[in-house]
């Protein structure tokens, strides 16, 4: 396990002492963290613990059940498939086999060059123009593979220009 | 004065690029030297029309849909700043679009006309009427108008909203006086949105209902549980909140009276479980979201043990006008014990999808025919699931059914919360049944063996009847399966998951019998 940096460390500690306070902080301190560095660190798991004088298996637990938190870092995007019904019916799977195949990722996976991380996803609430794809924080409805490709080559520039 | 011109700001039309839109629209409109102010309101629901461009005339709002960055120099051309309604995107007076105007809009009544965020917009539309009122009336007086109204649960379960109300009214705080108001906002089924509209377009509606909620029961604290899968609702609700505190509609001595309600947005985190109101309250009290066993009922016994009511996003929403108008006249609409108006969501495979709030009563075909114009697909029909992913899948000798409660369960589907997901003569309904399994599997909170282990079992043996193994004896087992799983499970989950696949099983026989084998599973 790779040791968290002192900058991380100390975001992690301002998130729970900005919130350890809330009724039922947990979640909110959970999505605290993961909205900052990506993940829950694991080293992040004792912190929360001793301020929420909750064991670590409690919150080892809470974060396991929820398909939403992750204790790896995600790739530089996350780049989410509606799998639910609406979505099928206008081609969701073909449509997620293209996406596999274009990434060489399947589910919960990073590509090698760590640009996408790609998830699956039950519903984005986007049903009368599916099928829908979330990339970050934005949703693209009525996708097809080709504008999906073009979404792909966008995101990859975007990385190149970062660095 | 500038032309205002509207471009709506929810996620279906930012998904279909709005927001490009409008910037392009802007520098476009400023190249010609010309004029406008574009305002980014709610989407009126019209979802096949989107991003759909209102243009503010003196006769009324004209359309222009669905408008690309292709189409703005020709709409442009054909005086879209006059609301002239030549080009061929022109769909005329909003108003008098058959689509919106044949519906009954209460609860969407400002949807798309307003921008979410403004409180004088929302004021000048009725809002807060409601909250006056209720604050000059004592707690059982509010809770016996709800009563009246005749409103039921609009999150799936149509349990009368009054009467969760009154419970939580006499029930007794443990700790003297705390009490709660959730709002169920994990809108998880597919194929629903009207949750979504309502916190994208009307964001006050919901924070209007959940005050009078407060005052109804004594309850001072609220809590918005949203679904994580809903950034742009997020957004909004947040900026809404802050600013009706600053306006005093929230927080504390709330218009003056001495009352305090505040209210906070939690997010979930992509549990479909959460849904299930037990489990949200888990999940708010910091959690694993595992469903509790009921008794004890949340209205007695809820968030952090205190009484609580539990209501989703479209029964607080139609709370603000039942009490501005009275539960007679919100009782008016709808039929038998299916009173007022539901938001039905058409989507899928539909030519055109959206929101439709109509009274209980019109028929299934009427939705998907009259409204929906049929398949995107221009494919024949062929089979649609009404109520979400825990309700049956219906062939066409069901589709001239009413919409409502009863009616429904007459036929052994549900109306749930309301979504109709349409699919095309290529569906394979094997395939969905295995999903409903599938997603059982995945989502199972895993309290409770017949869900847990019965939604693996059953994805198992759905494989073996594709695969042509042993396929009688499997489709006995599958039937077995279900009814140990609606008759076992602790909740909703487990318990419905089998309707899908029933429903699939009995009205499309033909899918499991034919060798899947070839498309593998």
């Amino acid at each position: 396990m790779t040791t968290l940096n002192e900058q991380a460390r100390n975001q992690i500690a301002k998130v729970i002492t900005d919130l350890q306070h809330k009724p039922g902080a947990l979640l909110p301190i959970l999505h605290g963290i993961q909205d900052r560095l990506g993940y829950i660190p694991p080293e992040s798991v004792p912190m929360i613990a001793e301020a929420l004088n909750q064991s670590r298996a409690d919150i080892h637990g809470v974060i396991s059940f929820y398909h939403q938190f992750r204790s790896t870092a995600p790739g530089q995007h996350t780049v989410e498939i509606c799998r639910a019904e609406a979505c099928q019916s206008m081609g969701a799977r073909q449509f997620e086999t293209h996406v596999k195949h274009t990434l060489g990722v399947d589910y919960h996976g990073t590509t090698t060059d760590r640009s996408i991380t790609l998830e699956s996803v039950y519903c984005l609430g986007n049903c009368a123009c599916a099928p829908s794809v979330r990339v970050n924080d934005q949703i693209i409805g009525r996708v097809t593979p080709e504008k999906f490709d073009g979404l792909v080559d966008e995101l990859r520039s975007q990385k190149l220009e970062v660095q | 004065m500038s032309v205002k011109v509207y471009i709506p700001r929810d996620t279906t039309s930012l998904a279909l690029g709005a927001d490009h839109l409008a910037s392009e629209l802007a520098a476009a409109v400023l190249e010609r030297g010309e004029e406008i102010e574009i305002i980014r309101n709610g989407s009126r629901g019209l979802f096949w029309l989107e991003p759909m461009v209102e243009v503010e005339t003196s006769a009324g709002r004209i359309a222009y849909g669905p408008v690309e960055t292709k189409d703005i120099d020709t709409l442009l051309d054909a005086g879209l700043i006059n609301g002239e309604t030549g080009h061929p995107l022109c769909q005329g007076l909003t108003e008098e679009i058959p689509y919106l105007k044949k519906q009954q809009r209460l609860t969407f009544a400002r949807a798309g006309i307003t921008d979410p965020v403004s409180l004088e917009d929302y004021q000048a539309h009725d809002g807060f009427k409601g909250l006056k009122k209720a604050l000059q009336m004592d707690s059982q007086s509010i809770v016996n108008e709800v009563k009246t109204s005749g409103l039921r649960g609009r999150g799936g379960a149509a349990f009368p909203t009054g009467i969760k109300w009154q419970t939580v009214l006499d029930a007794q705080p443990t700790d003297g006086s705390q009490k709660y108001i959730v709002c169920n906002a994990d809108e998880g089924d597919s194929g629903t949105f009207a949750d979504r509209m309502v916190m994208e377009a009307d964001p006050y509606m919901l924070i209007e209902g959940m005050t009078i909620a407060g005052l109804a029961v004594g309850a001072d604290q609220g809590y918005i549980y949203l679904r994580s899968e809903y950034p742009v609702a997020h957004q909004i609700l947040n900026e809404a909140i802050e600013k009706a505190e600053a306006a005093g509609f929230l927080g504390v001595d709330i218009l003056g009276s001495g009352k305090t309600f505040n209210l906070e947005v939690r997010l979930g985190a992509k549990a479909y479980i959460c849904g299930e109101e037990t489990a949200l309250l888990e999940s708010l009290e910091g959690k694993r979201g595992m469903v509790r066993a009921k008794p004890p009922l949340p209205a007695i016994v809820g968030l952090f043990g205190q009484p609580t009511i539990v209501n989703n996003v479209l029964s607080l929403a139609a709370i603000p006008y039942i009490l501005a108008e009275g539960g007679h006249a919100y009782a008016d609409y709808g039929q038998g014990r299916s009173l007022g108006t539901l938001p039905f969501q058409l989507a899928g495979n539909i030519k055109r999808g959206g929101l439709i709030e109509m009274a209980f009563g019109l028929t299934l075909r009427e939705l998907l025919e009259d409204f929906g114009g049929g398949t995107y697909s221009g494919r024949p029909m062929r089979a649609v699931q009404v109520g979400g992913p825990l309700c049956a899948y219906l062939p066409e000798s069901q589709w001239d059914t009413e919409l409502d409660y009863e009616a429904f369960q007459a036929i052994g589907a549900g109306l749930g919360h309301g979504g109709v997901v349409v699919f095309d003569d290529t569906v394979d309904m094997s395939e969905q049944a295995r999903f409903s399994m599938e997603f059982c599997v995945e989502e199972s909170c895993g309290k409770c063996t017949p869900c847990r282990i019965g939604s693996t079992r059953g994805v198992e043996v759905i494989d073996r009847i594709r695969n042509n193994e042993n396929r009688d004896a499997n489709m006995d087992l599958l039937s077995d399966l279900c009814e140990t799983m609606i008759d076992g499970s602790l909740c909703a989950m487990g318990g419905m998951t089998p309707f899908p696949v029933q429903s699939a099983v009995k009205h499309f026989p033909e899918d499991f019998q034919k060798d899947n084998a070839e498309t593998g599973a």
